[in-house]
């Protein structure tokens, strides 16, 4: 490594894989760890108070659903105490004002609401979960009414990509500063459902005009955020601004990855919290170190001009789609494998298929 | 809710939930917000420290006029108020209390 690195800005503790919801696009494994593998409390302690001494400044709690684990309320004071802006990233269907306005007191700074969809039949179609949207709806007021801020994340595909206004309007209703439309990325269970999720290049088209005339109408009222489906871009994303680069994640188990879907690419040892500090983890591990800088760059990314702005793109999509993680990721045009690409955005364009929905046990 | 529109008239505070701090690690000034932080450069954090909730636009400008004497007022205004403008587009500041 010839570059100096930063410490992180941000650690993503997922608390747990448990979830009362099944979206057929969720970001976790598909083998998902049960409520025994999890990490005690006071590993969640140790945890924090290494992330706080390392320089990370932000700690967004998620899973699954955080709010499954008991001991929330305790990690959200620990890290406040610790001086760790905190971020509750939830489903809103575990609890609710009484919940939060502890979370509130504890010092939680921000919570990020997802809902599938503005309508609450779809939304609850997509979520598995019969009633989830109506509870997500009174959580949303029990955030506004506790005086945290509120973003609400959607995310968004071709099975309610159409109604992208209705989302915006929606955020506006329940007193949101801040939405987030952010396209399905297929990785884990999302792979799995991708001609059924991906959407076509008029829809998506559609949706981003609609985006853009409310950013313009919205402008210091309502924040939107919107991450495009990276397949229909002509370069890749900057993926987590680039591997071990500003984010650590810590999964339920205690595994320390870059992302969350690095634990997918084989032939990597990612060091565990029970056994490494996070510093060790951070600086010196072979795995945060694989593929950090351009030097493990082959062509076409090594004499590329934008390889310190996309960083080869993700390297877990070089890994799922090309089959190589040190590939570059194929949704570049200039990818020799970008033809895979091309060839799911044809599957697009037919009737989609079923859902296949997260649960335990469903992978096989 | 409206827009927040930012004058020589305007008090203005950090949001409740923006943190404004100095960060020991990296040994610069830093704004943490909601998912997103900011590195404001020397002169922003300049401006921000006199962010009170009480002092208003106008009196920030007067203070930074009289510290930066060889530059225009009317030049200093137009940056200060473009650059809290700026930050209450983004949530980080809102009207604040004056006595």
């Amino acid at each position: 490594m010839a570059t100096r690195i930063d410490p992180p800005l941000a650690l993503l503790a997922e608390l747990t894989h448990r979830c009362p919801l099944a979206c057929p696009y969720c970001s976790n494994p598909v083998n998902l760890e049960r409520a025994a593998g999890e990490l005690s409390e006071q590993d969640w302690r140790r945890v924090l108070a290494e992330a706080a001494a390392l320089g990370v400044l932000q700690v967004h709690f998620s899973g699954g659903e955080p709010m499954a684990r008991r001991d929330l309320l305790a990690l959200i004071g620990a890290a406040n105490g610790l001086g760790l802006y905190s971020n509750l990233i939830t489903s809103g269907t575990l609890g609710g004002a009484h919940e939060i306005e502890a979370f509130a007191a504890a010092g939680l700074k921000h919570v990020q609401l997802s809902f599938q969809d503005f309508a609450a039949e779809n939304g609850d179609r997509i979520a598995g979960l019969k009633g989830a949207h109506v509870r997500k709806k009174h959580f949303a007021e029990a955030v506004r009414a506790a005086g945290l801020p509120l973003t609400l994340n959607m995310v968004v595909h071709r099975q309610n990509l159409d109604g992208v206004p209705d989302m915006i309007e929606m955020a506006l209703e329940l007193g949101a500063r801040r939405i987030e439309i952010a396209h399905v990325q297929y990785y884990a269970w999302a792979l799995r459902n991708r001609a059924a999720l991906l959407p076509t290049r008029r829809q998506l088209d559609r949706a981003t005009e609609a985006v853009e005339a409310a950013r313009a109408k919205l402008k210091g009222v309502l924040t939107i955020d919107y991450v495009v489906p990276d397949y229909h871009g002509v370069r890749p994303k900057s993926c987590m601004s680039g591997w071990g680069r500003q984010f650590l994640n810590v999964t339920p188990s205690g595994t320390a990855v870059p992302c969350h879907a690095a634990e997918t690419l084989p032939g990597i040892a990612f060091p565990s919290v029970r056994s490494s500090s996070l510093a060790d983890i951070w600086y010196d591990s072979d795995a945060f170190n694989r593929f950090r800088g351009t030097a493990w760059m082959a062509e076409p990314c090594r004499s590329c001009d934008r390889r310190e702005l996309d960083w080869g793109g993700c390297r877990c999509q070089a890994f799922l789609l090309a089959g190589d993680a040190g590939r570059t990721d194929p949704v570049c045009a200039l990818s020799p494998d970008h033809g895979v690409v091309a060839a799911a955005l044809q599957e697009a364009e037919a009737a989609p298929p079923a859902l296949v929905y997260r649960r335990y046990g469903a992978a096989r | 809710m409206d827009r927040f529109v930012v004058s020589d008239a305007s008090v203005l505070a950090f949001a409740p939930h923006i943190v404004f701090r100095f960060d020991e690690v990296r040994k610069r000034w830093i704004i943490l917000a909601p998912e997103r932080l900011m590195l404001p450069d020397e002169q922003a954090v300049e401006i921000l420290q006199l962010v009170d909730g009480k002092t208003g636009v106008s009196a920030i400008v007067d203070s930074l006029a009289a510290r930066y004497n060889q530059a225009p007022r009317e030049l200093i205004a137009k940056d200060v108020t473009a650059m809290l403008q700026d930050l209450a587009d983004k949530g980080c500041l809102a009207g604040g209390n004056p006595d």
